[in-house]
């Protein structure tokens, strides 16, 4: 057995029980009682704010209403309406960032209504029953590929099916679900949920999922293009930016998602290396994720390396916090210049920024600080080229995510604009399914 | 889906949830923004004669009375009848009408007790061609110092005549609203059954003072330093309600005349409560005046939910349902004993339930040194306060006990047979049990 303390990347840092523990959801689930207290709270406010500030815009205050008065299966039906993976995004939403930061009683008096947690209690409640509230339409006879199973291209499948079209979800993993699957923190959707919802989701029929095929490897656009009425791509940003820092070639500079997709898929947490001084690089979601899961994993030492001041990190500040709070130290203003070690790492030599006439520039001052595990957390992106036009590296699309391409579609982190979260990748899949559906019943 | 359609004196609706005569329904923009959040129907705000409308106050027209929270749990008000021209409603309801010929428009009048006043505004009204009109005999303040409003729901006589009279120039259904404002609700159900009423409706609101500005020293709401008593309204008022419309339902001489319930109804549950004790539908307006027209919304799917999973079909499936079961104290069954039942693993250790029962019951409960809380049976009435005042839900229970085992309190066996008090041995007045 080791410690927090052996020196390395070793597994067993920490007996199971405590990291059942650890890696216990986050957010332990409402009870009954528990959700009729916080229910009380919302004020049935008139054009909510929270409904603004939701990108599915779920009717919130009507769900929370019905929550109130015993019928969350209603509730649940309400959420669903608007964002078929509302039991996901209850997990995994930013809501401090978003509804939760809108609503009127963070106003008054700093505590929000608990909107993520009460969608949860409702999602689940329904999602156990095993209910699906919705029936498809009449057969259109049409069909649709959808590229990649994460959150845009579920979303978008749903939508399909209720509108009469069959579907066939194409995924380049074992498992569907994309970055629900292989992306979140664990402690953030625990016992299989990603895999539980997809099952529910698919009940509605209609839907065929196929795993393990890849655009570019045993598909390719033009073929899709030709079977199918209609395609969309929700394919994710499958690369890892490059760390351009000397040393950086060694193997022990690792890439963050790689880490949260392991964890995520172990039946056996001890068994996971990890370093006993671990640092990130970068200051989004995935840094945090990854930070947080090192230091539970039994590292010593975890901290954040950013290359911007606190404001500008992309991470939010609950995430920071829990960052913080689980004993990760936040760097700021710090960025990589070197990688120190004699065939394994073993000192990173970060270097203090400041922004000189408008650009983020190195102040020559340096600090060396012990690491020997080193994850980058500094972005993803496109790996697909199928001849679509991009805009900043990304699949352009315009209107309900229309690519340049007649008759392709595109959604979710793959496509321009929109933030990179799991809730804006479910309305834009559902957004384009809408229009594929017009598209497809134009003249019909 | 259960199917929410309701028919009401062969009024059909989609749901049977209509807004009430109030002020949410007093012109034709309300009306329409109501329809489109889903209201079944609306009872377009009274009309009175044709002639200078009536004025209203221009200070504060409604006092409150707040739960914790700042919720509502009761709306007093001292507006009166609309004071917009008659023609102008009656304008507005034939075009709303017209444009939702799905929804039920039915009209509130009132008139003075005078039969060419009614005969003047009946035909006016019929020829908007809504579904029907709703007789106002209850508002409790200002138009009843006119002789109108509660003054007439005080005197079935009144209620009788005028009702006739609207029999006679009016072809429609005729509801007959009723004021709580009296000592006994079945006569003046009974005198518009007589004066041929097809239902009746009720509750108006009671007289009520909400709270007295203890600076100005007047009541609530004050204009000018003075203050009246409002018509009281909204979840405060259901239980009282309630009551008058189970007394309506159970009294064989109006038993079957229909009903629409109001009062306090907020949510799905109330509806369903207040159809359940034989109300064809409600009506609804301090929950609307409080969140707005979309609470609808919830009540629909509410009712919708609750209804598919008890497997009712039609709102005709439970209507009265719970009739049968509401009776007079003295046909209760003596003989049912049970006993409060504390959950352990529930209970939050608060002690109210020690106080309530310590303090003003029955001594039946206990309190350990490290705030444990249990009942004594040899105590225990049954009586439910400590139900009551837990804050957990479902925390204490109240379980029978089976016939057959002996209740500690009594030392006597609980029988299976039922008992009542007209034959119990300390009734003087009991028959014998043969």
């Amino acid at each position: 057995m080791n410690s927090p303390h052996t020196p390395g990347i070793v597994a067993n840092r920490l007996d199971a029980e405590t990291l059942a523990q650890n890696f216990a959801d986050l957010h332990a689930p409402l009870t009954t009682h528990e959700a009729a207290v916080a229910a009380d709270r919302c004020y049935f406010c008139h054009d909510a704010p929270c409904i603004t500030a939701c990108p599915t815009d779920i009717d919130i205050p009507l769900f929370i209403r019905q929550i109130s008065t015993g019928t969350p299966e209603a509730a649940a039906k309400t959420i669903f309406e608007q964002n078929i993976l509302g039991g996901m995004c209850a997990r995994v939403c930013p809501t401090e960032d978003l509804c939760e930061q809108a609503c009127v009683r963070e106003l008054a008096e700093g505590k929000p209504v608990e909107i993520g947690r009460l969608q949860r209690y409702a999602t689940d409640t329904l999602i156990n029953k095993g209910g699906m509230p919705f029936a498809r339409a009449a057969p259109t006879g049409k069909t649709v590929a959808v590229v990649g199973a994460g959150p845009a291209g579920l979303s978008c499948a749903h939508r399909l099916s209720m509108l009469g079209h069959d579907v066939t979800i194409f995924d380049s993993n074992q498992k569907p679900g994309g970055l629900n699957e292989y992306g979140i923190a664990a402690y953030k959707s625990t016992d299989d949920f990603a895999a539980k919802e997809i099952a529910w989701l698919c009940s509605i029929g209609g839907i065929t999922i196929e795993t393990g095929k890849a655009l570019g490897a045993e598909l390719s656009l033009d073929g899709l293009a030709d079977a199918y009425d209609a395609v969309f791509l929700g394919v994710g940003l499958g690369g890892v930016n490059a760390l351009s820092v000397e040393g950086a070639e060694k193997a022990v500079v690792a890439d963050a998602v790689s880490l949260i997709k392991e964890l995520r898929q172990t039946d056996d947490l001890a068994s996971l290396p990890v370093g006993r001084n671990v640092l990130v690089i970068g200051g989004g979601m995935t840094a945090v994720d990854a930070a947080v899961q090192s230091k539970l994993l039994g590292a010593e030492t975890v901290t954040i390396a950013y290359r911007r001041g606190r404001e500008a990190m992309s991470a939010s500040r609950y995430e920071q916090d829990l960052a913080a709070t689980n004993g990760v130290k936040l760097m700021f203003n710090v960025m990589p210049k070197a990688i120190h070690g004699n065939g394994a790492t073993a000192e990173i030599e970060l270097e203090y920024t400041a922004t000189k006439d408008g650009k983020l520039q190195g102040t020559g001052e340096t600090v060396r600080l012990p690491a020997d595990q080193i994850f980058r957390a500094i972005g993803q992106s496109l790996t697909m080229d199928a001849g679509l036009s991009l805009e900043g590296g990304k699949i352009a699309v315009t209107g309900a995510g229309r690519t340049s391409r007649s008759g392709v579609w595109a959604g979710g982190d793959c496509a321009a604009g929109g933030d990179d979260l799991t809730v804006t990748a479910v309305a834009e899949g559902r957004d384009a399914a809408m229009d594929i559906h017009a598209t497809l019943m134009e003249g019909a | 889906m259960a199917d929410l359609t309701t028919e009401f004196l062969g009024i059909k609706s989609p749901n049977p949830f209509w807004l009430a005569s109030a002020p949410p329904t007093d012109k034709e923009y309300n009306v329409r923004r109501a329809f489109e959040a889903g209201w079944g129907g609306v009872v377009w705000k009274t009309l009175g004669e044709d002639g200078p409308p009536v004025v209203n106050v221009n200070g504060p027209r409604y006092g409150v009375v707040y739960g914790a929270d700042r919720r509502v749990l009761g709306i007093n008000n001292i507006e009166l009848i609309t004071d917009r021209d008659l023609y102008t409603n009656l304008e507005e309801i034939k075009r709303v009408k017209a444009d939702y010929p799905d929804r039920a428009v039915i009209v509130s009048i009132m008139v003075p007790c005078e039969e060419q006043a009614w005969k003047t505004i009946l035909p006016l009204v019929e020829d908007t061609g809504a579904d029907g009109i709703e007789l106002n005999f209850g508002c409790p303040h200002g138009m009843s110092e006119r002789g109108m409003g509660a003054a007439v729901g005080q005197v079935p006589e009144y209620i009788e005549m005028v009702t006739k009279w609207c029999k006679q120039y009016y072809s429609k259904p005729v509801i007959v609203k009723l004021t709580p404002n009296i000592t006994d609700i079945r006569k003046p159900a009974a005198a518009a059954m007589r004066g041929g009423a097809d239902a009746v409706s009720l509750i108006n609101t009671l007289n009520s003072i909400t709270s007295v500005n203890l600076d100005t020293m007047s009541p609530e709401p004050s204009i000018d330093g003075k203050g009246t008593h409002g018509g009281y309204c909204g979840p405060a008022v259901k239980p009282i309600a309630m009551s008058m419309v189970s007394e309506i339902a159970r009294n064989p001489e109006t038993h079957g005349l229909p009903i629409s319930g109001i009062g306090g109804i907020t949510t799905w549950r109330d509806a369903a409560e207040y159809i359940t004790l034989g109300c064809g539908n409600v009506q609804v307006c301090t929950a609307a005046m409080t969140y707005g027209f979309k609470v609808v919304q919830e009540m629909i799917s509410g009712l919708s939910q609750w209804m598919d999973e008890k497997g009712y079909t039609s709102i005709q499936d439970f209507k009265g349902a719970a009739v049968p079961n509401t009776t007079d104290w003295q046909y209760l069954n003596l003989n049912y004993v049970a006993k409060a039942k504390i959950d352990q693993d529930a209970c939050i250790s608060c002690g109210r339930c020690y106080a309530a029962c310590e303090d003003t019951s029955h001594q039946a409960i206990a309190m350990s040194p490290d705030r444990k809380f249990s009942v004594i049976d040899e105590e225990c009435v049954a009586c439910n306060l400590c139900v009551d005042v837990c804050p957990v839900e479902n925390c204490i229970s109240m379980v029978a006990l089976k016939p057959g085992t002996v209740d500690p309190r009594t030392g006597k066996v609980v029988e299976a047979e039922y008992a009542n008090w007209t034959t119990h041995p300390n009734n003087p007045a009991a028959s014998a049990a043969e």
